[in-house]
């Protein structure tokens, strides 16, 4: 157990030596003098301000203690400062990924209630009408992109019935509850429908293997309600493998708001690694990238973490 | 799929691998026959798909022929400055899906955003069958440290989300020419293939055909190239389907954004986005290339599912 929880940690460790490296390594494959690249196009190009970045960045230093030197105050929390806006990186991170996040779990959640009896309905009457159904709808719910689930939703809700605003953010520290789930509702329910059609086929496909199994029968056998022994017999052996995809998606799902925060203006990190990326702000580009992505590799080591915990064939193994 | 570590693995990843498992029968002889023997799903999806691939491809010549070719026109047309064409028009015999708000032809606009979303594709699934089926069948066959280092590698950038990284990439070049979008995503694409192609060459490195031909001393490039690729490739055209129903999304991701092929050339994602201010006003701009781009994501999901089953079902029978 021990041995495996450590190479797992070895592991998420390299992993994101090399992940950060990658993200380190994009700018300095920029074309051309990087401090050309990294200063607006309408900024005085004076010596002091160029000698000055190239101090700052250490561009005359080798490239591996140039990536030490980034690593280093990287990990104490200083991912560089805007050239652009002048805004510290981890305070626009501090600013903008709480709404990420919110949106991602919320989606999740929403995925949830309805992927739950969705998958549950479609193994309880696997083959008949019902099945079918749901799986069509179930397909047709994978394919739909997200930006243009928003953008339906946004013509249904706000223009063809007032009910919810198409765009901006009310927090939830500041505004209360309603008015944050007001303006977190939509743009989660957009970001909600492929990981509900995922969650929903594999809790279906799962769920078909358990009611196969001979304790199902014996229960059957005793004359217990199919609910009671859907719910109570069923239902946990058949969330192993879903437990893991919804880590994996919610990872996947704080990557994937970029779109849906850009639709409907929050002021997330998406939006903000967008608006970066048109104005050429590589720092900040570098920095979300970065941040985004170790978050997505640590929360896929702890659900893998967790699987192991879970499940006592694998921690044997 | 949980011991060799989720921290890499995307979620489809993951069903593809474990589908090589399944088992089932295949129906159908060749070509035709497997058509025939499709589910309905699939063969609508087959027909939807054939019709996009001509549809661009038409357009694409009506380009070259300097839009002499009857029934799409210039997509940059704009009727109401050159014309009598007003904006926002429904559908009529001149404009089959009508116009949008510059007056331009909707449908003649879907078709050559088509053909962006059919180069991606092709160019996704180029890059990934060749490199990463090549790379992966090497592996999954010799093992060792080969196969440590490579995957390791695939399993860094399968470590990034796929449109953050995407995002970060495609942010550093100046110009995004259609070239340029389908290169980023193509090289994006070998790792899922490697992975895929991987998994398939180990099982198959184990088959008697296998042995039978290293017993008889045959060289092992030729084993890799005769015995293992082409046994390996039925799995990775299944792949390429679904794979292509998501880099479709992905590059209309990247056009909503406004970051793909530049304007004034129309893709679905950048209509899309253009329509999308003018919502108060008329969804019908909106509706049509969300249709095109929903359309050919469900039919290329439903043609990679019915594929993936066959291609288990006949690696199983090997």
């Amino acid at each position: 157990m021990i041995k495996v929880l450590l190479s797992r940690l070895l592991r998420l460790v390299l992993t994101l030596l090399a992940v950060s490296f990658i993200t380190f390594m994009m700018v300095k494959l920029l074309p051309g003098d990087p401090v050309n690249t990294l200063l607006p196009p309408d900024a005085p190009r004076t010596p002091e301000i160029v000698a000055q970045i190239r101090a700052d960045l250490g561009l005359d230093d080798p490239v591996w203690q140039q990536y030490l030197d980034w690593l280093g105050s990287a990990l104490s929390g200083d991912l560089g400062t805007s050239y652009v806006t002048d805004q510290p990186v981890s305070e626009i991170i501090k600013d903008r990924f709480p709404v990420t996040f919110e949106l991602a779990l919320f989606a999740t959640l929403i995925a949830l209630v309805f992927a739950i009896p969705a998958g549950i309905v479609g193994a309880y009457r696997e083959g008949r009408m019902i099945d079918k159904t749901t799986s069509a709808a179930l397909s047709v719910a994978l394919s739909i992109p997200n930006f243009i689930a928003g953008l339906f939703l946004i013509w249904l809700f706000t223009v063809q019935f007032q009910i919810f605003p198409s765009t901006g953010w009310s927090r939830l520290t500041d505004a209360g509850l309603w008015a944050n789930f007001e303006t977190a509702f939509l743009p989660s329910l957009a970001l909600a429908l492929a990981p509900m059609a995922i969650y929903a086929r594999l809790l279906r496909a799962d769920m078909i293997g358990v009611l196969k199994e001979d304790y199902i029968l014996s229960a059957r056998a005793k004359g217990l309600r199919d609910r009671y022994i859907l719910f109570r017999h069923a239902f946990r052996p058949s969330t192993m493998s879903l437990m893991t995809v919804i880590g994996l998606t919610f990872g996947a799902l704080l990557g994937g708001t970029v779109v849906i925060e850009q639709l409907f203006a929050l002021p997330g990190l998406g939006s903000r690694l967008i608006s970066a990326i048109n104005q050429r702000d590589i720092i900040v580009i570098q920095g979300i990238t970065v941040f985004i992505a170790a978050m997505y590799v640590i929360i896929n080591t702890i659900v893998d973490l967790l699987y192991l915990v879970v499940d006592p064939r694998i921690r044997k193994g | 799929m949980a011991d060799t570590g989720i921290v890499t693995a995307g979620a489809d990843v993951a069903a593809h691998e474990a589908a090589i498992v399944k088992q089932g029968k295949v129906p159908g002889r060749g070509f035709w026959g497997a058509i025939k023997a499709a589910p309905w799903s699939a063969k609508l999806s087959i027909f939807w798909l054939s019709f996009i691939i001509f549809a661009a491809v038409y357009a694409k010549l009506n380009n070259w022929f300097d839009y002499s070719l009857p029934l799409i026109q210039d997509p940059y047309y704009q009727g109401n400055l050159f014309g009598t064409t007003r904006p926002t028009e429904s559908p009529s015999k001149a404009h089959w899906l009508g116009t949008d708000v510059l007056a331009r032809d909707t449908w003649s606009r879907i078709l050559n955003g088509a053909w962006v979303s059919l180069v991606v594709a092709l160019a996704s699934a180029a890059f990934g069958i060749v490199i990463g089926g090549l790379l992966g069948s090497f592996v999954g066959y010799v093992k060792g440290r080969w196969e440590t280092s490579i995957m390791a590698g695939m399993d860094v950038i399968l470590a990034f989300p796929a449109l953050v990284l995407l995002l970060a990439l495609v942010s550093i070049w100046e110009v995004r020419s259609l070239a340029v979008i389908s290169l980023v995503i193509g090289v994006l694409s070998i790792p899922a293939y490697t992975r895929i192609a991987r998994a398939n060459a180990l099982a198959i490195s184990n088959r008697e055909f296998v042995q039978a031909a290293q017993a008889i001393g045959t060289k092992k490039s030729t084993i890799l190239l005769r015995e293992i690729v082409p046994n390996v490739l039925p799995a990775l055209f299944a792949y390429a389907l679904v794979q292509a129903g998501f880099v479709v999304v992905l590059e209309g991701t990247l056009s909503f954004l406004g970051l793909s092929v530049q304007l004034p050339e129309p893709t679905w994602g950048n209509m899309i986005n253009e329509a999308r201010r003018d919502i108060r006003q008329t969804i019908m701009p909106v509706f049509w290339p969300s249709l095109f781009l929903t359309l050919t994501v469900l039919s290329l999901n439903q043609v990679g599912d019915w594929l993936q089953q066959r291609a288990a079902v006949r690696s199983s029978a090997l």
